[in-house]
């Protein structure tokens, strides 16, 4: 069973966020892997732990800071990493992420057939979700999408999808792009000696030369949307607080009917 | 031009954001409806003509249209001739519109809180980063693929309805690898559902695990009631009712946060509602930061007083 992980590089939510010229702009110590990728690099170890041989290659698409990723999903025991990063791939729209990273799969796949791809439901700072799907398109592979659960058996692989109307349970033949939800596993925390071996560990970097991929194909000028403007929300005004000291039910009562809300 | 909303119906009748979504294609150009599943009613296509659509076209696709594929290859044979789509946004439809858009090759902007034409392209508003930036977006491509999220448009009946013409669209569905061996249902609540209602009210780890309070208060309100990761990840209350990135990103006009410290998480999820009120212990609690009416004190104390209050307030 072979198996990659897509990892992304995302600012860390808690620190500060902005854009230049239409796209986020990220600092070096900014942020490490999308926190919910980390489910899809456990889902991918479990399969392995239990089918009791294969390779989980984690691989991300960005610049030179978005090896923070792969380190650390190699911390987490990942057993290879791959780095593909071109300025040409700057302002690639969500079709222009999967052109690139399905002709990375097919690269990773030339040396040893791939069986899964896993990513993670959505990045957390973009949170768009749509990534699993264009890639599963892109590599005409089954698309199992949104698992809460996945299991692996007889060149096919199961998953349940908890919809708002309904829990499905989808089945579908390898090769197969799999989601998996925050729901799926509990990441497990990085080793002492992974983090050392990771520190060290050779991630080759491949461009799109690399990876037969047309420069013109991706990036913003092909992207089908451009950001054309962004700004920061301004704080809230004229925020209240009251501290209870026996009446601050009826003040927050009379608060919302003078909004027209109660 | 041509637009097409992908109507939203349960059991039969048109939900309120597909409303939302006929009223904002309608600043746009002349809506088209796009139905999948069981033929709509006379009533779903008599609300449909009246928020202005000329056009109900039909896909008798069935359960069909679970697999994205096959549903983005029923929109897109109803929808050849619109150069602009409009879905509510959902974990769902996002998954087909990423479909459509392969099909078409439409630029798609999703969790969008509308759209306008400038120049001729379509225009989308969005907020990113767990909600504290505004974007623009314009669609390049010549397709726009636009998905709304719900409470983002006021819904509003045409100025001058017409009586929408039901149109049958004869389908060829693809192939798909995956299978799905079975749906169950999940017993739908009485009321709007979470991700649609005008009020919510959300308890967390704060509640202690008594919803009680919660549910009468949203229930006065005419709301929905929401939760915290921790509170479903207890087990207090399903999963459906998970407010935030991972779970389900509300706008209503107003959002009630009780025992919620305001976790990015789930501030993501709800930062760009109306009007934000939270009920809190600790004064420290990130939620103040958002809140533009925040209490400091238990919610035990403070909601009952406040239901009393307003019901006197109603009842005098
Ligand atoms: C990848 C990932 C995704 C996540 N996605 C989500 C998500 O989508 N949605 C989400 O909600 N969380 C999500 N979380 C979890 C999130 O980080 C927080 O842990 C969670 O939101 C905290 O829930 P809470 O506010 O109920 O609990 P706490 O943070 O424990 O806060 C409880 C609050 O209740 C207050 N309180 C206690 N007693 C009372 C009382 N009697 N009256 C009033 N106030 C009281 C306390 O002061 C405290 O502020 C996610 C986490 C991860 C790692």
């Amino acid at each position: 069973m072979r198996i990659l992980v897509t990892v992304k590089h995302t600012p860390d939510l808690q620190s500060q966020r902005s854009f230049t010229d239409g796209t986020v702009t990220r600092t070096a110590d900014d942020g490490t892997m999308n926190e919910l990728d980390e489910n899809a690099v456990e889902a991918a170890l479990q399969i392995v732990e239990a089918a009791g041989e294969g390779e989980v290659v984690a691989l991300t698409v960005g610049g030179p800071d978005a090896v923070a990723a792969v380190r650390k999903a190699l911390q987490l025991g990942a057993h290879k990493g791959v780095h593909v990063s071109d300025e040409a791939i700057a302002g690639s729209d969500v079709f222009g992420t999967a052109t690139v990273i399905a002709a990375a799969v097919r690269k990773v796949a030339e040396e040893q057939q791939v069986d899964l791809v896993i990513t993670g439901m959505a990045a957390l700072d973009g949170l768009t979700s749509m990534l699993p799907t264009a890639l599963a398109a892109e590599l005409d592979w089954s698309q199992l999408t949104l698992a809460s659960a996945l299991t692996v058996g007889d060149g096919e692989a199961t998953i349940e999808r908890h919809l708002p109307d309904a829990h499905e349970t989808v089945s579908a033949p390898l090769p197969a792009v799999v989601s998996v939800t925050d729901e799926a596993n509990k990441p497990r925390y990085p080793n002492f000696k992974l983090i050392m071996a990771a520190r060290k560990a050779e991630i080759p970097v491949w461009t799109l030369a690399d990876l037969g991929v047309d420069a013109s194909a991706v990036g913003a000028s092909a992207s089908r949307t451009t950001v054309v403007d962004a700004s920061e929300r301004p704080p809230r005004e004229n925020r209240v607080t009251v501290t209870d000291t026996g009446d601050a039910g009826t003040q927050l009562a009379d608060f919302l009917i003078e909004k027209g809300l109660a | 031009m041509s637009v097409a909303v992908l109507i939203d119906h349960r059991s039969g009748d048109v939900t309120r954001p597909s409303l939302e979504a006929l009223t904002l294609a309608r600043g746009l150009g002349s809506p088209v409806a796009v139905w999948l599943g069981d033929a709509p009613s006379a009533d779903a296509v008599a609300q449909l003509g009246e928020y202005g659509a000329a056009e109900v076209r039909v896909a008798e696709v069935g359960d069909e249209a679970r697999h994205p594929a096959k549903a983005a290859a029923a929109i897109a044979t109803a929808t050849e001739d619109s150069s602009v789509v409009i879905v509510i946004s959902t974990f769902v439809t996002k998954e087909i519109v990423t479909r459509l858009a392969v099909l078409t090759g439409a630029g798609v902007v999703v969790d969008a809180a509308g759209a306008e034409l400038v120049d001729g392209k379509v225009e989308t508003f969005q907020t990113v980063f767990a909600a504290t930036w505004n974007v623009r977006t314009r669609i390049d491509a010549e397709r726009a693929i636009v998905g709304v999220r719900p409470n983002t448009t006021q819904a509003s009946p045409a100025e001058a309805p017409g009586a929408a013409t039901v149109v049958a669209v004869a389908v060829e569905l693809p192939e798909a690898r995956e299978r799905i061996v079975s749906v169950e249902p999940v017993p739908q609540e009485d009321g709007v559902p979470l991700s649609e209602a005008p009020v919510v009210v959300s308890g967390g780890r704060g509640t202690g695990g008594d919803y009680t309070l919660v549910a009468e208060f949203a229930e006065l309100l005419g709301g929905a009631v929401g939760a915290s990761r921790d509170a479903t990840d207890e087990g207090w209350i399903s999963h459906e009712h998970m407010v935030g990135q991972t779970g389900t990103t509300v706008t209503p006009a107003l959002y009630v946060a009780c025992g919620i410290s305001g976790a990015v998480h789930h501030r993501g999820g709800m930062q760009a509602s109306g009007t934000i009120v939270c009920i809190n212990m600790d004064p420290d609690a990130p939620i103040f930061e958002i809140s533009d009416f925040g209490v400091v004190g238990s919610l035990f104390d403070v909601i009952p007083q406040a239901i009393e209050r307003i019901k006197a307030r109603r009842a005098g």
